[in-house]
C-alpha cells in the first residue's frame, strides 16, 4: 500500500511547522514567523546560489506562512525559478506557489507562461499535467491567450496519455469559462464529442464535464453528444456490478460518470430518434428497477452512490416531462424515501417531489403522500427538512386539499422556527386567497396568521386582506364581527389593530346594531389600543375615528374630544398632529353631506394582484389646463402618507392635506398656500406594495367637480388658492434638455430656470409607474395660483394636477412622451412652463435572466428582418465598461454575463410590459474601443419597439 | 437558510465553488478555491462555513443551503449549498450550486477521504498539516477546475505512488 511518512523530503519544513504548532500564543507565532521570514530573505539575497532543494524548501515555507494567513511579498521569483527545474518535487512546489498566490505581476506572467509552454511541449506526462493543472487553477486571461490554441490540440492528439487528456479536458473547460472568446471549438467539436466513446472512463468523466458546459452554451453544435451519452450510459447501467472494476464504487458501476451523463442529457429535449429514445427509457427504467432490488451492501456508501444516480435519473425524467409512466414510478420511489430512516433521503425526496408536483402527469400521484408530508412537518428534527415539507405542501396544494394544508401549516406556525415563519405566512396567505371558496374562511385564516405569527405578517399580507374585504360585499359584515371579536383579546398584535381599525372604520356600521358592539364600544375598543401602537398605526386609527364620525354621529363628541386633546393636537409627530388638526376641523366645519361624501366607503380596488398602482384616467386633450376633476382622485396610504413638512425649509410651506387611505377625496388634494414666500413640496415615501395607497379609478358616482372644489375651499378657506384659476394659455416651447439623462435613471433634476426647479423621483413596475414631481421656488417672492398638469397622451396616461404624484400606465408601445404644463403667477405675470416628462418605453422593462442557451434560441427566433434594428454610432462618452453596464441595467434590461462569446460585448434581455401585451426584447452592444464606435442590435417581437429602444439606448453612450 | 454576506461572481456553469477541510476549532486544513475571491472574502467564507456546519448533528442532513451574493454588480442573492461530512474531528465541505447532485458530492468527499486514508496510511489531521503541499496534489488528481476529474481510487493511488517515487 502506498503511504508517505510524515514530513518526508523536507526536514526543515517539518521542524518549522512543529515550531509553529508549539507556539503558545499568537505573539509567539508571529515572532517565529518573522524570524523565519528574515532567514528566508537573507538566504534568497545571499551571495551563495541556492540549490534546488533549498529553494524548494524555502518557497514551501513561504507558502505555509501564507496559508496561515500572513502576507507574503517576496519569493515569487524563486518560485518561478523552480518551474524550470527538471525535478518533479521542485517543479511541483513552484507550480503550487504560483497557483495559490496568483499574482498578476506582468514581469512574472511571461516567465510563468514560458515555463508552462516548455512543460506542455516536454512530452513528459507528469510535467504536462503540472502545467495543465496550473492553467486550470489560475485560468487567467493571459494564460488563455497563450494556451487556448494549444490545449485542445493536446486533448485530441492520438498519442496523448489518458491522464493528460483528463487534465487537458478540464483545463479547456476552465479557459472556456473564463475567456470563452479565446476558446474556439469549431474544428475540434466532433473529436471532443467522440471522447465520450473513449476506452478510459476517467477520460470520459472529464470529457463529459467539458461537453456539458459547451453544450449549455451552444447546444446545436454538440447535439451529437446525445446519442453517444445514451449509448455510454446504457453500457454502464446494464453492466454487472464488477464489470467496470476500477470504476465500481461500493458495487455501483461508475456512479459519478452516470450522474454526469444524465446531466448532459438534461441540456437537451427528449431524443427525437425513436431508437435512442427507447434506449434511454430502458436505461431510466433499469435505474428505477435497481432501486427496488435488495442492496448489495449495507454500507451507506453503496446506497448513496446508487441513489445519486437515481435522483439524477429522476431529474432527467422531470426535465423531459413526457413519460407519464416514468413520472409516476419516480413519484412512487420518492414516496418510499419519504419514510426512509436516512434523513438525507427524506430531505432529497421532499425536494425532488416538489418539482414532480408541478407536472400534470404526476401531480395526483404526489398528492397521495400528503399525510406523510404533514407528518414530516411535525416530526422532523432538521429544520431544513421541515422547510422542504412546507415547500412540498405548498406545491401539492390545490382546491381539493387546500383547507387541510392551510390548517396544517397554520398549526405548524405556532411552533415553527423563526427562520422560516415569514415564508410560511406568505405561503398560507397565498394559498388561502387562491383557493378560497368562501371568503369567511379566508378572513379567518389571515386573522389566525396575525394571531399566531403577527410579527411575521408583512404589510403585503394585511393590505391584501383589506383589499379583498373591500371588494367582496358578502364578507364585510363577517369581517367586521370577526375583527371586533379578535380585538377583545387583552394583548393583540399591532397588525391586528391595523386591520381592525381599517375594517371597523369602513364597516363598523354593519355590526353596530348589536348592543355588544355599539359604536361607542367599538370606538373604546380601538382607542384602548391606540397608545400602545406605533405612529403609522395611530395615524390609521385617527383616520378610522373620522370615519366613525361619519358612520355614527352619536360618537362625534367623544371623538372630537380625543382629537382635541393635547396629545393629539400637539403631538410631536407632524403626521399625527396634522391629521388631528385636519380631522377635527373637517368634523366641525363640514356639513353631514360633505362628510358623507369625503368619508364615503372605499370603492373597490382594481382586481389586480399585488398591484401598486392603479390607472389614472386620461385627460381630455392637450393644452387644456383645467384639471379634469371628475377623472382624478387621489389617495395616499396611511402608511405612505407621512408627508414630512418639517424637513422643508422654514420659510417654505406647502400644505398637503394629509388625505389618508380612509378618506376618498373627489378631486385633487394638493393645495398651495401662499402664506410664505417659497413654494416647495416634500416627498411622500411610498411603502405600500399592494396599491392601497394608489389612485383609484374613476367612479361614475363621483360628484361634480365644482362641488369638490368648493368643498375644499370651504374647509380650508384661509389663504387658499385652489385651481383652476387661470384660463387656458397656449403652451410655449417644450423643454426637453434633460430628457435623455433620465432614460437610464429615475431620479434627478428635470428642469430649471431662474424661477423654478423641478425635481423627479420615479419608480416603475411592469406596465405601471409612479412619478413624484417636486417644484421648488427659487425666488424670494411667492408664486400665486400655481398649477401643473399633464395633458392626455395617446399612449401613456398621466394624471394629477399638481406637484405630488403622477401615476402612469403604459397602454401600448409609444414614442412621444407626455408634456407637463406648469402655470403660475409670479410678480403679476402669468408664467408658463412646459417640460417633457421623461417617461420612455424602456421604463416598462422587466429584466429577464436567461441562460446562454435560451438567449441564443430566442435570438434566432427573432430573426425576421423587421424585428431587428441595428445602429452603428460614435461613442459620445468614454467607453468605460462599468459605466456601460450600469447604463444597460438602468435602461431596464437584465445584463447577461457569459452569454456573448466575446466578453467585451454586452448582452441584455427583458420584457416590455404594456397593458395589452408583453414584448420580449434582446439586445447586444458591441463596443469597438479602437474606432470609438458602438454597434447596437435590438431584437424584439415588435418592430416599433425594436426601433424605439434602439433610438433611446443609442443616445446614451 | 443562513445568510452569508459575500459575493460570488456570476459564472453559471461552475460546479464546485470551493473545497474546505476544517477541524472542529475552525482551523483550516485545506482550502481549495475554484473561483476568484479576495482574501477577506475567503476568510469570511471559512468562518461562516464553520459556524453553519459545526452546529449540526447526526440527525441533520449532510446538506446546508446558504445564501450568497451571486453577482456583486447586480447585488443579486443566490442560494448555494454546502455538502459536508464529518470524519473524527475534521469537516470536509464542498460548496456547489443548489441544483447539483447532493449524494454524488457527498460520496465524492468520501472517495477523496478513502484516497487520503490509503495514501497517508490511516490519515490523521497531522498528516494534512505536515504534508499540506501533497494534499493539493491529491485534490488536483481528483478534482480539477471545479469538476470531478478522476473517481477510480486505484488509478489515483497508482498515479500518486508514481509521483512519490520521483525526485
Amino acid at each position: 500500500m502506498p503511504a508517505v511518512s510524515k514530513g518526508d523530503g523536507m526536514r526543515g519544513l517539518a521542524v518549522f511547522i512543529s515550531d509553529i504548532r508549539n507556539c503558545k500564543s499568537k505573539e509567539a507565532e508571529i515572532k517565529r514567523i518573522n524570524k523565519e521570514l528574515a532567514n528566508i530573505r537573507s538566504k534568497f539575497k545571499g551571495d551563495k546560489a541556492l540549490d534546488g532543494y533549498s529553494k524548494k524548501k524555502y518557497v514551501c515555507k513561504l507558502l505555509f506562512i501564507f496559508l496561515l494567513g500572513h502576507d507574503i511579498d517576496f519569493g515569487h521569483m524563486e518560485a518561478v525559478n523552480l518551474l524550470s527545474s527538471n525535478k518533479y518535487t521542485e517543479k511541483q512546489i513552484g507550480y503550487l506557489f504560483i497557483s495559490v498566490l496568483v499574482n498578476s505581476n506582468s514581469d512574472l506572467i511571461s516567465l510563468i507562461n514560458n515555463a508552462i509552454k516548455n512543460d506542455l511541449s516536454s512530452r513528459n506526462p507528469t510535467f504536462m499535467n503540472l502545467a495543465l493543472h496550473c492553467i486550470a487553477n489560475v485560468g487567467s486571461r493571459e494564460m488563455a491567450e497563450a494556451f487556448a490554441a494549444e490545449v485542445p490540440r493536446i486533448l485530441v492528439a492520438g498519442d496523448t496519455m489518458d491522464s493528460v487528456k483528463q487534465s487537458a479536458a478540464l483545463c479547456l473547460l476552465r479557459l472556456n469559462r473564463t475567456s470563452p472568446d479565446l476558446v474556439l471549438m469549431g474544428e475540434w467539436t466532433a473529436r471532443v464529442v467522440h471522447l465520450l466513446n473513449d476506452q478510459h472512463l476517467g477520460v470520459v468523466t472529464a470529457a463529459t464535464s467539458l461537453i456539458t458546459t459547451l453544450a449549455q452554451k451552444s447546444p446545436e453544435d454538440f447535439k451529437t453528444s446525445v446519442s453517444l451519452a445514451v449509448a455510454r450510459l446504457s453500457r454502464i447501467v446494464s453492466s454487472a456490478s464488477t464489470d467496470l472494476q476500477d470504476y465500481t464504487y461500493y458495487f455501483v458501476a461508475a456512479p459519478w460518470l452516470s450522474v454526469k451523463l444524465l446531466r448532459l442529457l438534461q441540456c437537451y429535449p427528449p431524443p427525437e430518434d425513436g431508437a435512442i429514445r427507447g434506449r434511454l427509457t430502458e436505461c431510466l427504467e433499469t435505474i428505477l428497477n435497481k432501486a427496488q432490488e435488495p442492496p448489495k451492501s449495507k454500507k451507506v456508501q453503496h446506497s448513496n452512490a446508487k441513489n445519486a444516480v437515481l435522483f439524477e435519473a429522476i431529474s432527467l425524467i422531470i426535465h423531459h416531462d413526457s413519460e407519464p409512466t416514468l413520472l409516476v414510478r419516480a413519484c412512487n420511489q420518492l414516496g418510499q424515501f419519504l419514510q426512509h430512516r436516512e434523513t438525507n433521503l427524506r430531505y432529497l425526496a421532499l425536494e425532488s417531489m416538489c418539482t414532480l408536483a408541478s407536472s400534470e402527469f404526476s401531480h395526483e400521484a404526489v398528492k397521495t403522500h400528503i399525510e406523510t408530508v404533514i407528518n414530516a412537518l411535525k416530526s422532523e428534527r432538521d429544520v431544513s427538512v421541515r422547510q422542504r415539507a412546507v415547500d412540498l405542501l405548498y406545491a401539492m396544494c390545490d382546491r381539493s386539499n387546500a383547507k387541510q394544508i392551510v390548517a396544517e401549516m397554520l398549526s405548524y406556525l405556532e411552533t415553527a422556527d423563526y427562520s422560516i415563519r415569514e415564508e410560511i405566512v406568505l405561503k398560507v396567505a397565498i394559498l388561502a386567497e387562491k383557493y378560497a371558496v368562501d371568503y369567511t374562511w379566508y378572513v379567518d385564516t389571515i386573522l389566525n396568521l396575525i394571531r399566531f405569527a403577527g410579527d411575521y405578517v408583512s404589510d403585503e399580507v394585511w393590505y391584501r386582506v383589506i383589499q379583498i374585504v373591500i371588494n367582496r360585499d358578502e364578507v364585510q359584515g363577517y369581517a367586521a364581527k370577526t375583527v371586533f371579536e379578535a380585538l377583545q383579546a387583552p394583548a393583540c398584535h399591532e397588525n391586528l389593530v391595523k386591520v381592525g381599525g381599517y375594517i371597523l372604520g369602513e364597516f363598523g356600521n354593519l355590526i353596530a346594531g348589536d348592543s355588544r358592539s355599539s359604536p361607542l364600544i367599538q370606538f373604546d375598543l380601538l382607542h384602548s389600543k391606540f397608545h400602545l401602537c406605533s405612529v403609522p398605526t395611530r395615524a390609521l386609527l385617527l383616520s378610522a375615528y373620522i370615519k366613525f364620525i361619519n358612520l355614527f354621529p352619536e360618537v362625534k363628541g367623544t371623538i372630537q374630544e380625543v382629537l382635541r386633546s393635547d396629545s393629539q393636537l400637539r403631538n410631536a409627530d407632524v403626521e399625527l398632529q396634522q391629521r388631528a388638526v385636519e380631522y377635527l376641523r373637517l368634523s366641525s366645519i363640514a356639513s353631514t353631506d360633505i362628510l358623507a361624501t369625503v368619508l364615503e366607503e372605499m370603492p373597490p380596488f382594481p382586481e389586480r394582484e399585488s398591484s401598486i398602482l392603479a390607472k389614472l384616467k386620461r385627460k381630455k386633450g392637450p393644452g387644456n389646463l383645467h384639471p379634469d376633476l371628475d377623472e382624478n382622485r387621489k389617495e395616499r396610504s396611511a402608511n405612505g402618507g407621512t408627508a414630512d413638512h418639517s424637513s422643508t425649509t422654514s420659510n417654505a410651506k406647502v400644505l398637503l392635506l394629509s388625505c389618508c387611505l380612509l378618506i376618498r377625496m373627489t378631486h385633487c388634494f394638493l393645495i398651495v398656500t401662499v402664506t410664505s414666500p417659497k413654494v416647495a413640496a416634500s416627498p411622500t415615501p411610498s411603502t405600500d406594495l399592494l396599491g392601497l395607497g394608489s389612485t383609484i379609478t374613476t367612479q361614475n358616482s363621483a360628484p361634480p367637480a365644482s362641488k369638490g372644489t368648493s368643498l375644499l375651499v370651504d374647509v380650508f378657506s384661509e389663504n387658499i388658492a385652489a385651481f383652476p384659476v387661470e384660463t387656458p394659455v397656449a403652451v410655449g416651447p417644450v423643454a426637453d434638455e434633460n430628457f435623455s439623462r433620465f432614460v437610464c435613471k429615475n431620479n434627478g433634476v428635470l428642469y430649471e430656470n431662474q424661477l423654478l426647479q423641478i425635481g423627479l423621483k420615479s419608480e416603475f413596475r411592469q406596465n405601471l409607474g409612479r412619478m413624484y414631481v417636486f417644484f421648488g421656488n427659487k425666488t424670494s417672492t411667492q408664486f400665486m395660483n400655481f398649477a401643473a398638469s399633464v395633458p392626455a397622451d395617446p399612449t401613456v396616461d398621466g394624471g394629477a394636477q399638481l406637484q405630488q404624484i403622477l401615476n402612469i400606465e403604459c397602454m401600448s408601445d409609444f414614442v412621444d412622451a407626455p408634456v407637463l404644463n406648469i402655470q403660475f403667477r409670479y410678480g403679476g405675470t402669468l408664467q408658463n412652463v412646459a417640460v417633457k416628462l421623461p417617461i420612455t418605453l424602456n421604463k416598462f422593462f422587466q429584466p429577464t435572466e436567461m441562460t446562454s442557451q435560451d438567449f441564443f434560441q430566442r435570438w434566432k427566433q427573432l430573426g425576421a428582418p423587421q424585428q431587428e434594428v441595428q445602429k452603428i454610432f460614435k461613442a459620445k462618452h468614454s467607453m468605460d465598461t462599468e459605466v456601460t453596464k450600469a447604463k444597460i441595467m438602468g435602461f431596464g434590461a437584465a445584463l447577461l454575463d457569459g452569454v456573448d462569446p466575446n466578453p467585451s460585448n454586452f448582452v441584455g434581455a427583458g420584457v416590455i410590459h404594456t397593458k395589452t401585451t408583453q414584448v420580449g426584447c434582446l439586445l447586444r452592444l458591441e463596443p469597438n474601443t479602437q474606432a470609438q464606435m458602438y454597434r447596437l442590435t435590438l431584437r424584439t417581437s415588435r418592430d416599433t419597439v425594436s426601433q424605439r429602444l434602439c433610438d433611446l439606448l443609442s443616445e446614451q453612450f | 437558510i443562513t445568510f452569508l454576506t459575500l459575493h460570488f461572481l456570476s459564472s453559471p456553469a461552475i460546479q464546485i465553488r470551493f473545497i474546505l477541510i476544517q477541524n472542529r476549532a475552525g482551523k483550516t486544513r485545506l482550502a481549495k478555491w475554484y473561483m476568484q475571491f479576495d482574501d477577506d472574502e475567503k476568510q469570511k467564507l471559512i468562518e461562516e462555513v464553520h459556524a453553519v456546519v459545526t452546529v449540526r448533528d447526526a440527525k441533520h442532513t449532510n446538506f446546508v443551503e446558504v445564501r450568497l451574493y451571486a453577482c456583486l454588480s447586480c447585488l443579486q442573492f443566490r442560494n448555494f449549498k454546502i455538502i459536508y461530512r464529518r470524519y473524527a474531528g475534521l469537516y470536509f465541505c464542498i460548496c456547489v450550486d443548489v441544483t447539483d447532485n447532493n449524494l454524488a458530492y457527498l460520496e465524492g468527499i468520501h472517495n477523496f477521504v478513502e484516497v487520503l486514508n490509503e495514501y497517508f496510511h490511516n490519515v490523521c489531521e497531522l498528516d494534512l498539516v505536515f504534508n499540506f503541499y501533497k494534499v493539493y496534489t491529491v485534490v488536483d488528481e481528483m478534482f480539477l477546475a471545479g469538476e470531478i476529474r478522476e473517481t477510480s481510487q486505484t488509478k489515483v493511488l497508482k498515479q500518486l505512488l508514481m509521483l512519490q517515487s520521483l525526485e
